[in-house]
């Protein structure tokens, strides 16, 4: 096959490879979630009603995907509902005091993570945000109800510091 | 803590877990709300009681059905219509493109004039052609014979739509906001009639035959067609009914007496 | 037999306006694809009565007459007749471009076309849906092996065993796809097995047409020259597969026109379907059918070159003409629920459905064929898929094309 002009295969893996390293380079001075300031600033997450989640957020951050897909198909396909991993359970306690959903706005608890680690959320095209009317969760938005004196105002993406807001 | 969506006005005692209470408290309520108690409900919630808060989930020992008698099907009545549009969140619009999970026909008897009416939705058939077309597998029938759309992996090629015998499948046209907690729905994905799975699943009635019943029309039964002694295996076992489009050879879990 | 197939060379203007022209449909195509993506099919014309409208009638046009395109390749390689081989790379290419763009426009007129992953993990097996997407990819995957050992030297002893798979497998593809329709058991105008043969003739039918098209246009714009044998062969055969498809429809009409129970659906697209009955007769049957036929059988009329492309052109209408019969018309009857009786109800039950197809839809549906069109067309300028010449130079083929005539 004649090749295109310019381009000799040498020369694209050239610049291929040149691409790869300067990319590794960036990213290696970086040092992880301590981004240098300003740069993208850490993601500001609600935080929840209740005591604790049905995980450690450690293992939630890497794994809730995972969970979540494996529910859907016992909700769906065998009407377990209710379970530890339900969708409708991680709503109605991470849902904001102030929008009363988990999407809507940017400091929403879902939303937050995503858009800093920009992964489109799919479920909400179909699911609701937000969590069912009952007597707990008025459909309108409501004051924060006092926390308690141990649980953080907001916590970032470092696991063991907290983020002042 | 998680609260349940059902039944605002039933407190959950403070001592429990939300999900305990409630369901104590609905297996004692059941025989008053039941008017077929085909499945032994009594048994799933004592069950639940027991230590698991989640639903017991489907088996093929039931299978759900309805019997719909035309003949107290009144003309221009669309209660079930209405109750089922409120409780899964639909618009209630009839234009082209909105979805209708559940309709009225009015049927004329061209030659005699007799007119008749009654409802059309989802069949629930146990040999479903939208099961059999769907290429991902989206279109699916539950153990307990329920007919669902799983709209994690439907692509929306709209060829359920295309198969089914009853048209009773909707393609959502266009962005959707403010679903029911309990009734996800999407743009781009195929819905149905889900014979109110989320309520079922807890032990209570689809949305119009509750509407139907309340209101005092009676026409629409709703039960469990594996067991013998259910109201709606009593009443198919005693008086004539039959399937719509019977010659499909369908097997479905809706049938109608009076047509 | 020694071919000769070379590139198209030469930087002709025509060659860049039409391959510019064929970038920018594809382009709009695109924008069009991300209006219904983002506002979902509410901007296109089809609703819960007709979901599959004109992007399914290109889409299915473009898919049968790829499997028809492969036929030139496939009588050289499979039925012995040699001297249509050095237009089998041809043929080959033809049907993979047109199979990517129907596919692409298929494929994109998804509900969720961002699913598309979830397509290829998740089966059915039931569905000949799944069955398409494995023909589908299959048939790509035997083309290009059958196009290599046409093009790969050391490889030409296999081209008669490629080919042969290659055949089948086309068989298989162009069954699945009218099998998408005859297993339709629940709608009046579908349910029938005749789908599947009827598919295999209007595949020979279209694709023939379409491989002719692209065949003269090609050896015109590159100032190669065409032997008028090899085409008057072409033109009889074209006669032959326009007949064969038209044996089908009469045979589907008549069995449905015997059984009561389908004059309903008969009356509707035979004499009150008002665009679906206009389209079936004038469209499909007159323009698609008996006129390309008179074109081409009757020598007075003209010049061959200009009869054939006349009537290919019109097969290619007729055929855009049945699909929209076929797709659109199958479901612009009412599905009859209640056999006899009159119904209404507010989900249109007993009424005719309308649909009007919207901007989108032709956008994503020329799209389509433009992207069949540019894969021809850099394929060609920078592969050997066209042979130097075919004309009375290479005496083997006007010897045949003279004992045939």
């Amino acid at each position: 096959m004649r090749p295109f002009a310019g381009f000799s295969f040498r020369s694209v893996c050239r610049v291929f490879a040149m691409g790869l390293l300067s990319a590794t380079a960036l990213t290696a001075s970086g040092a992880g979630p301590q981004v240098a300031a300003g740069r993208v600033p850490l993601p500001i997450i609600e935080s929840a009603r209740g005591d604790k989640c049905v995980q450690d957020p450690a293992l939630m951050r890497r794994t809730h995907m995972d969970l979540l897909k494996h529910q859907r198909d016992d909700t769906m396909h065998g009407g377990i509902r209710g379970a530890k991993y339900s969708l409708k359970a991680c709503i109605g306690c991470h849902a904001s005091q102030a929008t009363g959903s988990v999407a809507a706005a940017s400091t929403n608890f879902c939303q937050s993570c995503h858009a800093f680690v920009a992964v489109r959320i799919d479920c909400f095209e179909c699911h609701s945000s937000k969590p069912a009317p009952t007597a707990a969760h008025p459909p309108s938005p409501q004051e924060k109800p006092a926390q308690t004196a141990a649980a953080p105002q907001v916590q970032g993406l470092a696991l063991h510091q907290q983020v002042k807001p | 803590m998680t609260q349940d969506s059902k039944s605002p006005s039933i407190q959950p005692p403070k001592s429990t877990s939300g999900r305990r209470g409630f369901l104590s408290v609905a297996a004692a309520g059941l025989a008053g709300i039941m008017i077929a108690p085909g499945v032994r409900l009594i048994e799933i919630a004592q069950a639940a009681t027991a230590d698991t808060a989640p639903s017991r989930g489907a088996s093929s020992k039931v299978r759900w059905g309805m019997l719909i008698d035309s003949g107290k099907c009144a003309s221009g009545c669309t209660d079930c219509v209405t109750a089922c549009n409120t409780e899964n969140g639909l618009s209630g619009e009839t234009r082209a493109t909105d979805s209708q999970w559940i309709r009225k026909i009015e049927i004329k008897e061209v030659r005699t004039g007799k007119t008749q009416s009654l409802p059309m939705m989802c069949q629930h058939c146990a040999e479903p052609p939208c099961v059999d077309v769907c290429p991902t597998g989206a279109s699916f029938k539950r153990a307990d014979g329920i007919v669902l759309v799983d709209k994690h992996i439907c692509i929306g090629c709209r060829y359920c739509v295309m198969a089914c015998p009853y048209k009773a499948r909707s393609f959502v046209h266009q962005p959707l906001s403010n679903q029911k907690a309990d009734v996800p729905r999407g743009m781009g994905t195929v819905e149905g009639c889900t014979l109110c799975v989320h309520k079922v699943d807890k032990g209570e009635m689809p949305a119009c035959v509750s509407a139907c019943s309340d209101a005092g029309h009676g026409a629409i039964l709703f039960g469990d067609l594996n067991d013998p002694n259910s109201e709606i295996s009593r009443r198919l076992a005693s008086y004539p009914s039959r399937q719509i489009r019977e010659d499909l050879n369908l097997n479905t879990g809706v049938r109608y007496s009076g047509i | 037999m020694k071919i000769t197939l070379r590139e198209l060379d030469g930087t002709s203007r025509g060659y860049y306006l039409l391959l510019g022209v064929l970038a920018l449909v594809t382009a709009i195509g695109m924008g069009a694809v991300w209006t219904m993506e983002h506002n979902g099919h509410i901007v296109t014309g089809m609703n819960n009565q007709i979901v599959w409208g004109l992007p399914h009638v290109f889409a299915v046009f473009l898919v049968v007459a790829a499997s028809g395109a492969l036929n030139v390749a496939s009588m050289a390689s499979v039925f012995g007749k040699t001297e249509y081989k050095p237009l089998a790379p041809l043929s080959g290419l033809l049907a993979i471009a047109l199979l990517l763009g129907g596919l692409t426009v298929l494929m994109l007129d998804l509900g969720r076309p961002d699913r598309l992953i979830v397509a290829m993990t998740h089966f059915n097996f039931k569905s000949i849906f799944a069955l398409n997407i494995f023909l589908y990819s299959g048939f790509m995957g035997f083309v290009i092996a059958y196009l290599w050992t046409m093009m790969e030297r050391s490889a030409q002893r296999f081209t008669p065993m490629a080919g042969l798979f290659a055949f089948v497998w086309r068989m298989a593809l162009t069954t699945g796809t009218g099998s998408i329709f005859g297993f339709l058991v629940a709608r009046q105008g579908f349910d029938s097995a005749l789908f599947a043969p009827l598919f295999i003739a209007l595949s020979l039918s279209y694709g023939l047409a379409v491989f002719l098209l692209v065949l003269m246009l090609a050896f015109n714009g590159s100032k190669r020259s065409l032997d008028a044998g090899l085409l008057a062969r072409f033109a009889r055969l074209q006669v032959i597969f326009i007949a064969a498809g038209l044996y089908f429809v009469l045979v589907l009409h008549l069995t449905n026109l015997y059984f009561t129970k389908h004059h309903d659906f008969e009356r509707f697209i035979l004499l009150e379907g008002g665009v679906h009955t206009a389209l079936f007769w004038l469209g499909q049957v007159v323009l698609g059918g008996i006129v390309p036929m008179i074109l081409l059988m009757h020598p007075r009329i003209g010049e061959l070159r200009r009869r054939i492309v006349a009537a290919t052109l019109l097969v290619v209408g007729g055929g855009f003409a049945q699909m929209w019969v076929t797709i659109v018309g199958g479901q612009a009857f009412p599905l009859v629920i209640f056999p006899g009786r009159q119904v209404s109800s507010s989900f249109y039950d007993g009424v005719v459905n309308t649909y009007t197809p919207t901007l989108p839809e032709w956008l994503l549906g020329f799209s389509g064929i433009a992207i069949a069109g540019l894969i021809v067309m850099l394929a060609m300028k920078f592969l050997g898929f066209l042979p130097a010449r075919l004309d009375g130079a290479d005496k083997h083929i006007t010897q045949r094309a003279a004992a045939a005539a």
